[in-house]
């Protein structure tokens, strides 16, 4: 009886630690991360692709950027070490980038970074890689379940510093 | 079609889900012949990588043969018998041009979360947690692999089913680590853990020249299938003192590489395990890092630690002061499989590697939870517990 009270107090805690950390981590990703590097003072966003800078006619980038139309300044130069091309992007006009914004998904920092990443997919790979709809069994709701949920829809938005 | 499923902690079940259908023009879809279990799924199973949701299938060892093709798929055609690797991995950007396969950028759809762990998101891989990317596993009759031309090889005749299952993971895990930690001619190597991957990282070891290669572990069968189908010396750290072992062996010096094959969920005979175990439990640190400290005391001065078993997070504890004075070289990774597999499917072909002897329970899908329970409880000498989802 020891044995399964104890079991049950461990796993509440751990279910309970867990919930806590998911929770921090999408309201307040930061900490979890290097100081500074959410957003960069400048607001650029870079992404560095593979080949030659020349590669890149900023008149006509990939379709994810150019929908940003005139709200966006490209700038592209040679990475060191032969590593390709940095492509970087921020919008003309910036928002703060508030925590209600980065939970329901419609912070536009957040869809450039996701824009860049895409971009990036279509210089390198020719297409946008898609993983839904993936086979899965029943989402039984749970809320560790929910808060899942919610970080992997914010989750593609990232991968871009 | 029917698939093994993450339910909860410490629950797994049997579901039907829908099949999958091809989405970029370079997927496949392969029949799975095999689906092997893996120690990183009992992290998985246990909790302690929280990114799993209700239904994901998991697994991500796997061989089959190719049922569809997608139009930019070059290299297979229906009916050929693969072995895939476990990571996603695109091919064309930097890191996949240099060899560093499980840190592909294109390859995980879901950055944010890993980015948020670790400071940069890494590659995706199959029935592995929404943080690699939410993609499907293999515990289930069809699964499917995108960048096909990449992670997708054709078995040479002659490698059985059996064999070629842990071309996918195991054995590129393990040569993942002992290459990168540079095995060299002439080197003594110690690794901890006597499980699939440590099996493999020892074997490879072996084939890059080590001189002398000493598994630790505490499981009897385990050591047993490491001096019967590995030819390496074992040590059980429940019987011996290990680092004053390895100290013997190597005439005080200590070994020159030290491969941590363990993970998250480490062991140990004394009180650092109870230790470890409350403050994980308190989520205080995510890991228990027993063998990879043991590692670096262990290590010879100037020499090279490699953590090739899975860790999520923090620890606690960690000898730094160790690493900087010793000299040594600390490096980690998930696996870089596609630079390896060629080479492994080759030896497999040449009765230099063999893997069979892993899969000791093999068993329908149905079976899912019971083959899970008993390679978590290690029952009935189970290694691997291995489904084949065709019956």
């Amino acid at each position: 009886m020891t044995t399964t009270l104890g079991n049950v107090a461990s796993l509440a805690a751990r279910a309970g630690g867990s919930v806590v950390r998911q929770v921090k981590a999408v309201v307040d990703p930061a900490p979890a991360r290097p100081a500074g590097t959410d957003h960069s003072a400048s607001g650029w966003l870079v992404v560095t692709v593979v080949g030659e800078p020349s590669q890149i006619d900023t008149d006509r980038l990939p379709v994810p950027l150019a929908e940003f139309g005139d709200q966006l300044e490209v700038l592209v130069r040679a990475a060191p070490g032969d590593k390709g091309t940095e492509l970087a992007a921020r919008l003309r006009d910036r928002p703060s980038g508030s925590t209600l914004a980065r939970l329901t998904g419609s912070d536009p920092q957040a869809d450039l970074r996701s824009a860049l990443r895409r971009a990036k997919q279509l210089i390198e790979v020719g297409e946008v890689l898609a993983v839904d709809p993936a086979p899965h069994g029943d989402r039984t709701p749970t809320p560790g379940g929910m808060l899942l949920e919610m970080w992997t829809r914010v989750a593609p938005k990232a991968g871009v510093r | 079609m029917k698939a093994v499923t993450w339910r909860g902690v410490n629950e797994i079940g049997v579901e039907d889900v829908p099949e999958p259908t091809i989405l970029n023009s370079h997927d496949i879809i392969v029949e799975v012949g095999l689906s092997a279990t893996c120690g990183s799924d009992l992290h998985l199973m246990g909790g302690y990588i929280p990114a799993m949701r209700a239904g994901d299938v998991l697994g991500h060892e796997f061989m089959g043969r190719v049922a569809e093709v997608g139009p930019a798929v070059t290299k297979h055609r229906v009916g050929d018998r693969v072995v895939v690797v476990s990571f996603v991995g695109c091919g064309k950007c930097w890191y996949c041009r240099e060899g560093l396969w499980s840190l592909c950028d294109n390859g995980n759809p879901n950055p944010g979360l890993t980015e948020a762990l670790w400071g940069q998101g890494i590659g995706g891989c199959y029935g592995y947690s929404h943080a690699l990317g939410g993609w499907a596993g293999s515990h289930a009759r069809y699964i499917r692999v995108p960048y096909a031309d990449n992670g997708a090889f054709t078995i040479p005749e002659g490698v059985s089913d059996e064999r070629a299952l842990f071309a996918s993971d195991a054995a590129p895990t393990g040569w993942t680590g002992a290459h990168q930690a540079e095995v060299r001619p002439g080197d003594v190597v110690a690794v901890w853990g006597a499980g699939g991957v440590g099996q493999m990282a020892a074997r490879a070891a072996m084939v890059m020249g080590a001189e002398r290669v000493v598994v630790i572990d505490r499981f009897d069968n385990r050591l047993q299938q490491v001096r019967t189908h590995i030819g390496a010396e074992t040590l059980d750290y429940e019987e011996v003192n290990v680092p004053a072992e390895l100290r013997e062996l190597t005439g005080g010096r200590g070994p020159d590489v030290c491969i941590e094959a363990v993970g998250m969920e480490a062991h140990h005979p004394g009180p650092q395990y109870l230790y470890d175990q409350v403050k994980q439990q308190m989520r205080l640190q995510t890991d228990r890092p027993t063998a990879v400290r043991e590692a670096i005391y262990a290590c010879r001065k100037g020499g090279r630690v490699f953590t090739l078993g899975v860790f999520a997070g923090v620890v606690d504890r960690f000898p730094l002061g160790a690493v900087m004075n010793k000299a040594l070289t600390l490096r980690g990774a998930q696996q870089h499989g596609h630079r390896y597999i060629p080479e492994i499917l080759d030896l497999m072909s040449r009765d230099e590697v063999r893997t069979e002897h892993l899969a000791t329970h093999v068993m329908a899908l149905d079976d899912g939870p019971e083959g899970y329970r008993m390679f978590k409880e290690k029952e009935d000498g189970c290694v691997r517990a291995v489904f084949r989802p065709g019956g």
